[in-house]
């Protein structure tokens, strides 16, 4: 009996939130939040989204009943019920933190039009036109090029102490897929350690997965065998930096610090903080303001973040090597993907088209390079830098 | 002569097996153990989280059951859980331990995925969806053949080969993932517009519950009344005995197999073509394995199938609820499934053998 009237007080509930869903304005009181990611915090990559989203939370001061976190939610049609099942309880805001998540929480944003969904990683948004669908990503190429500066001058410091020729110093990646997020990663990273050790060269193992601990480290491993003087990836397990503390190996880490694992070989991480983002997505649902199809921003708003550097590992003025970056970078006067810095098969590129309007048949489709410089997540958030530069090796493709 | 006092020590019980029980006791018997499940999942929540039992109870009544939607997902998890269950009983009554069930309902998917891309834009929806069932069905049923063509003809391990065969369809439902991802490289895999299985009565997930429905009764009809269906209990029963009277084992072995995997293969097409309208190489989910657990809690019975997979479900609905209302870590509601599900188990052990308890020890005189 008892179970009957919780059912039905359930129910009505229910209703009563669907009944006050139709109100449009928002206010303080009633606001919900949904969150929906992919895993929990065991992995790095949902921790990093969960820490944020609580961050934002005590930011704005919700309750802990006006955010709701869904957790191990796969990417398929449990994603669309997940966002369905957030909107019932009266969310008018959802977020969702893996990339395969963006066609079912687009097929949400199109069933409940009075309900914003906003996806992070995702490409479509520009080129779908919904007004309540929206991606979001951040300018990490900046911070992937700021950790390269600390892994140039951590192989500086190595060349300088003789344990290897200047000639001799290549660089280990451990990527995931062969795919425009990543290889926009390991490129910056690549033009970032080039801009203060010229003679520097990299290779790239791909692993075939975003989180594969054992490959992850196995490619790392083969990395190392291969000559490599100091390792970074992306990929979101301890794999790799795992691999370089057992070999001695600096590493350039991801998605957050990875000092207390690795004291030894640990120089720098950097990261995507989406606690701006959160902030700002959720006011704009209070205030009754846009959201724009896409929002990218980078170190001066704190959406790109470095951890500390590891001053056991990381050469003499790592941070201040950093920070004069920064400062350039966020002033403009220094641009990650100058085309004056690298060359595609030997030449330097005036103009290319990318592919950056998703759609089956991978067609390029917009021209990305002006003023001398490739002009990355401008025309939508995620990443579309997908050429190959001379220097870096790709072992395997996973494509 | 003297008489000889002898102590005889006696364990203080025995356990023997029960020629049969009574349907009323065994009922107890479950109801009782449901009862001591919540009991010590009671103690558990309370102690590890503070939490009050009850309300953890009633959030997960209320995760599972609280809205239509819900209702209609339990259902739709149940609908999928339960295919892949009846698809495997057949084989596991025979006692051919068909662990392939993941990767013959992927291999059903995959079927499904390939006449989506590649047929979808030039066939009328009717044809393709003819198409599409007849290849999921003969793709899973293939993938089912094999290993039990390996045992019949050369008696091979169906364990071992069925186990093995999931990685292999696992492998290449990777690949193709991969090569199809939209965007081009990111393992994302594509959404496929063309012959999704269509909506009746307005609700999205009927056509599934019914296609099961029907499955589930023919099912039993199959095994219960169908010549086939008593080969089957034969084979299963004693190989020589099937052998005696006439049957043959390896055609009956194989025969199975082809329907196990068929019915696989359906599971795979309302997965790929009926919920997700994507295909990877986790759409499947476990399921081939907790299959084995509803199948095998069922005693084999289809009817009995349903109870058990809403069981499942509901524990898996109601565990997820309970994660996200008290921001508690997955493995929490992991626990108190377990806990549950060892119960239940564990109470067909008192429903099958009987414990005697004995006095001490007895006086015995020589």
């Amino acid at each position: 009996m008892k179970k009957i009237i919780t059912l039905i007080l359930a129910v009505a509930m229910v209703l009563s939130f669907a009944a006050c869903g139709n109100n449009t304005t928002v206010s303080e009181g009633n606001l919900k939040v949904g969150f929906i990611f992919l895993h929990d915090e065991n992995s790095t990559y949902d921790k990093n989204f969960m820490d944020s989203a609580k961050a934002a939370q005590e930011k704005l001061g919700l309750t802990d009943d006006q955010v709701i976190f869904k957790t191990n939610i796969p990417e398929g049609n449990e994603c669309y019920e997940a966002a369905a099942d957030l909107v019932d309880q009266g969310c008018t805001i959802i977020f969702a933190d893996s990339f395969g998540h963006e066609p079912y929480m687009l097929k949400a944003a199109k069933e409940f039009p009075n309900v914003q969904f906003c996806h992070s990683t995702g490409t479509t948004a520009h080129t779908e036109k919904l007004p309540n669908f929206h991606n979001a990503f951040a300018s990490i190429y900046e911070g992937r090029f700021l950790a390269g500066i600390a892994a140039g001058l951590k192989l500086n410091e190595m060349i300088e102490a003789g344990k290897f020729t200047a000639d001799e110093a290549k660089i280990g990646y451990v990527g995931a897929y062969t795919y425009a997020e990543v290889i926009s990663g390991y490129t910056s990273f690549f033009l970032g350690a080039r801009s203060v050790c010229p003679t520097a060269t990299m290779e790239v193992q791909f692993t075939g997965s975003w989180y594969d601990e054992a490959l992850e480290k196995e490619a790392a491993t083969k990395l190392i065998s291969n000559g490599c003087k100091l390792i970074s990836q992306h990929a979101d397990s301890m794999g790799a930096p795992t691999a370089c503390e057992n070999a001695g190996i600096p590493n350039v880490s991801y998605n957050g610090s990875t000092e207390k694992a690795c004291p030894n070989t640990f120089i720098v991480s950097s990261r995507i903080d989406w606690t701006p983002y959160y902030e700002f997505a959720i006011n704009a649902v209070k205030d009754g303001t846009e959201i724009p199809a896409d929002w990218c921003k980078g170190l001066e708003e704190g959406s790109v973040v470095l951890t500390a550097v590891n001053e056991k590992a990381a050469a003499k003025g790592t941070q201040e090597a950093i920070d004069k970056a920064a400062a350039e970078l966020k002033a403009g006067t220094l641009h990650v993907f100058d085309t004056a810095t690298f060359t595609v098969g030997g030449a330097a590129l005036d103009s290319y088209i990318a592919d950056v309007d998703t759609d089956a048949a991978y067609t390029p489709d917009t021209e990305v390079i002006k003023d001398g410089y490739f002009h990355e997540s401008e025309m939508r958030s995620a990443p579309y830098f997908d050429l190959k530069i001379d220097g870096i090796t790709l072992l395997n493709e996973m494509m | 002569m003297n008489n000889i006092l002898m102590k005889i020590q006696n364990p203080l019980f025995h356990i023997t097996k029960r020629a049969s029980i009574v349907w009323w006791k065994a009922w107890i018997i479950r109801i009782l153990a449901v009862v001591a499940a919540l009991l010590v999942s009671g103690i558990v929540t309370l102690a590890l989280t503070g939490l009050n039992p009850l309300k953890v109870y009633s959030t997960m009544i209320e995760g599972a059951l609280g809205t239509s939607r819900r209702m209609w997902m339990l259902l739709q998890n149940m609908a999928i859980l339960l295919c892949v269950a009846l698809a495997i009983t057949p084989a596991f009554k025979m006692k051919f331990w068909n662990l392939g069930a993941e990767g013959q309902v992927l291999i059903g998917g995959l079927a499904t995925e390939v006449c989506m891309i590649f047929l979808g834009p030039n066939l009328p929806t009717g044809l393709l969806l003819l198409v599409m069932v007849i290849a999921s069905v003969a793709a899973g049923a293939i993938w089912a053949f094999i290993p039990a063509f390996f045992k019949a003809r050369w008696n091979t391990n169906e364990s071992l080969f069925t186990l093995m065969m999931n990685y292999v369809a696992m492998q290449i439902v990777s690949f193709f993932t991969l090569l199809w991802s939209v965007p081009k490289g990111s393992g994302t895999p594509r959404m496929l517009e063309f012959g999704q299985l269509p909506v009746i009565g307005g609700q999205k997930y009927l056509l599934n519950v019914l296609i099961v429905a029907v499955l589930t009764i023919g099912m039993f009809i199959y095994l219960k009344y169908s010549k086939h269906g008593y080969e089957i209990s034969v084979v299963g029963e004693s190989e020589n005995t099937a052998k005696y009277i006439g049957i043959n084992v390896k055609k009956v072995i194989m025969r199975t197999m082809l329907l196990s995997g068929a019915i696989c293969g359906i599971a795979g097409l309302l997965l790929v073509a009926g919920t997700d309208h994507s295909l990877k190489s986790d759409t499947a989910g476990g399921r081939g394995f907790t299959a084995i657990m509803v199948s095998w809690l069922a005693k084999f019975d289809p009817i009995f199938m349903v109870l058990t997979s809403f069981l499942i479900v509901f524990m898996e609905k109601g565990a997820s609820k309970i994660s996200e209302v008290y921001r508690l870590n997955a493995s929490f509601s992991d626990i108190l499934t377990g806990i549950i599900i060892f119960f239940i188990i564990g109470c067909e052990f008192f429903i099958n053998y009987t414990i005697k308890f004995h006095s001490k020890s007895e006086e015995v005189r020589k």
